[in-house]
């Protein structure tokens, strides 16, 4: 399939999809949606990094608090439409992304994800300690009664999260068809041979850092607006290091594909945990879900469900 | 030497107090086929990556085409001409055979001024290299799946793939048997007949006589010797290294 046809078709589907949630009974229904959708997003950012060059990110959480408090300062400082919060947010995480890979990126393996594991912890001391967007006490965000098209307000947020996923997922797999996934792939499996195969490493490397944190920080972005009140402990909150890693993990991580499979998969489970009172509706369960099933996908499904797919229908083609 | 495509003077690389390399001038004339031998750890290798750019030399300076290589990093001499395989074979483990190839035409032909091939054009060179090596029937395996020989293959085909005008063929021999050597030392000759530049660097005497116009020795990390093959392995001081006192 050509690329313009899967922009054309990711747009259609992102079409139908939103039409399906308008005739839902309820808003909790998009306030569900928005979430899946968040994690659709980062699953698939994290994936440009992780699962197209092999450098596994701790820091999803920085990235994305760092869209979400971008917002919070863009709130008190210049009030601007959300989708102009978003482009702002993705642009301060991208340049994160830009200066963490410039500085980490000569490590190799579990070190560099030791270092994204650093920064994160950096900058939610930073942020804890930064006054002006409420430090540990956190910042009140307050919604606009009505908006433009929608009235409601949850299903313009969701709106918003809807066309980042398809973009996210459209750039995704534009990437992975493209020359440069192919030099991100000769990076993952080896990055001597690459250099003396002719790929710029660094160079790429640093697009992958910086476009993955640039999604990141869209996802991001709003975020406060969805639960009016954000401080650090929600915004570098561990369900998103977490989830980001599982889901493209649980899904598979050499396709498009795959962190969609997982984010949905996962992020259902732990909406219908989460409405189902299940254990108590202690929130602690979410990471209980996303803990086991990623056990038993290492064990049973190494290469996540594409991989599991891909096995199953090898034996037929041929 | 005017003409030298490759030209290295006063070479020199430490490794903390070790010298790995020291001094090394070297020249090599477009089209030469060029022996390096010595033994373990004399520092073949270590001028191999100096060459190439993975390393960076400490002093001396490395000329190649015209063109002065020190500061550069290994693909941007890649796309200058510069090409070599590695001892150890690393292929590209998640990728078909023909995507191994394919990574040098996308990030090396298609990188240089005025060529851009189109995808049919790609897959057309891609063919033709693994043919040229013989590894067309396994286009669309995977690496693992191949033998030894044929992972050597790979490298040599990934090497021509980015057209280069010099090849650094870094013990591609090394552990193969009688006839698997003359099988890729025939490929060397094709290579060289299509006018790249060779620089052989191996162990197995048979194939560097047979192969090499001029044979260089290295010697803890000092060049000992530099002439023709014969004379060379004729030299007191070559025959003292390789074989005592």
């Amino acid at each position: 399939m050509r690329t313009a046809t899967f922009w054309i078709i990711a747009i259609a589907v992102g079409a139908i999809i939103f039409g399906l949630f308008l005739l839902a009974p309820n808003a909790y229904y998009f306030s569900a949606g928005f979430t899946v959708l968040q994690f659709v997003v980062l699953a698939t950012a994290w994936n440009i990094l992780g699962g197209y060059t092999g450098y596994v990110n701790f820091g999803t959480a920085a990235f994305f608090a760092l869209g979400a408090y971008s917002t919070v300062v863009l709130y008190k400082l210049l009030p601007m439409p959300i989708p102009l919060m978003v482009l702002v947010g993705g642009t301060v995480s991208g340049l994160v992304g830009l200066g963490m890979g410039y500085l980490t990126l000569r490590l190799r393996g579990v070190f560099f994800s030791i270092a994204t594991l650093a920064m994160a912890v950096v900058l939610q001391t930073l942020i804890t300690n930064w006054d002006y967007v409420g430090g540990s006490r956190g910042a009140y965000i307050l919604r606009p009664q009505h908006t433009p098209l929608l009235g409601d307000f949850v299903p313009y947020l969701f709106l918003i999260m809807l066309v980042l996923a398809v973009v996210a997922v459209a750039i995704a797999r534009t990437i992975e068809r493209s020359r440069l996934g192919y030099g991100f792939a000769a990076i993952r499996d080896d990055e001597l041979a690459a250099e003396a195969a002719g790929v710029p490493t660094l160079r790429l490397k640093l697009m992958a850092t910086t476009l993955s944190g640039a999604l990141m920080g869209m996802a991001g972005a709003p975020y406060p607006y969805f639960i009016t009140y954000l401080d650090p402990a929600s915004g570098f909150n561990l369900n998103y290091a977490v989830n980001s890693i599982a889901m493209p993990l649980i899904g598979g991580m050499t396709s498009w594909i795959g962190p969609i499979i997982g984010a949905l998969l996962i992020g259902s489970i732990q909406q219908i945990a989460t409405v189902t009172n299940f254990f108590g509706g202690n929130p602690a369960v979410n990471l209980l879900i996303v803990g086991v099933l990623l056990v038993a996908f290492v064990i049973i499904a190494p290469n996540g469900i594409v991989g599991l797919a891909q096995t199953w229908l090898k034996p037929r083609r041929r | 030497m005017a003409d030298a495509l490759l030209e290295v003077q006063d070479l020199g690389k430490h490794f903390g107090g070790f010298t790995a390399l020291d001094a090394i001038s070297l020249s090599v004339r477009a089209g030469e086929r060029v022996g390096l031998i010595g033994p373990n750890g004399s520092g073949k290798s270590t001028l191999v990556n100096c060459l190439s750019g993975t390393l960076r030399n400490d002093s001396g300076r490395v000329r190649f085409d015209g063109r002065i290589m020190d500061g550069l990093a290994a693909h941007e001499r890649t796309r200058l001409g510069m090409a070599r395989s590695f001892q150890l074979p690393r292929p590209f483990g998640s990728l078909s055979v023909a995507e191994n190839i394919r990574i040098p035409l996308l990030y090396t032909v298609n990188a240089r001024a005025g060529t851009r091939l189109s995808p049919t054009e790609i897959d057309a060179r891609c063919l033709e290299l693994l043919q040229l090596v013989g590894l067309a029937e396994k286009a669309d395996r995977r690496p693992r799946d191949l033998t030894q020989v044929e992972m050597r293959k790979i490298e040599l085909a990934r090497a021509m793939a980015a057209e280069p005008k010099l090849l650094i063929a870094d013990e591609a021999m090394a552990g193969l048997s009688h006839s698997e050597i003359d099988d890729i030392l025939a490929l060397l000759f094709k290579l060289n007949e299509r006018g790249i530049t060779v620089i052989l660097i191996e162990h197995i005497m048979r194939a560097v006589m047979k192969f090499s116009d001029r044979l260089v020795v290295l010697v803890a990390g000092r060049k000992i010797a530099d002439g023709e093959p014969q004379a060379v392995v004729r030299n007191p001081e070559v025959e003292r290294a390789y074989l005592g006192e």
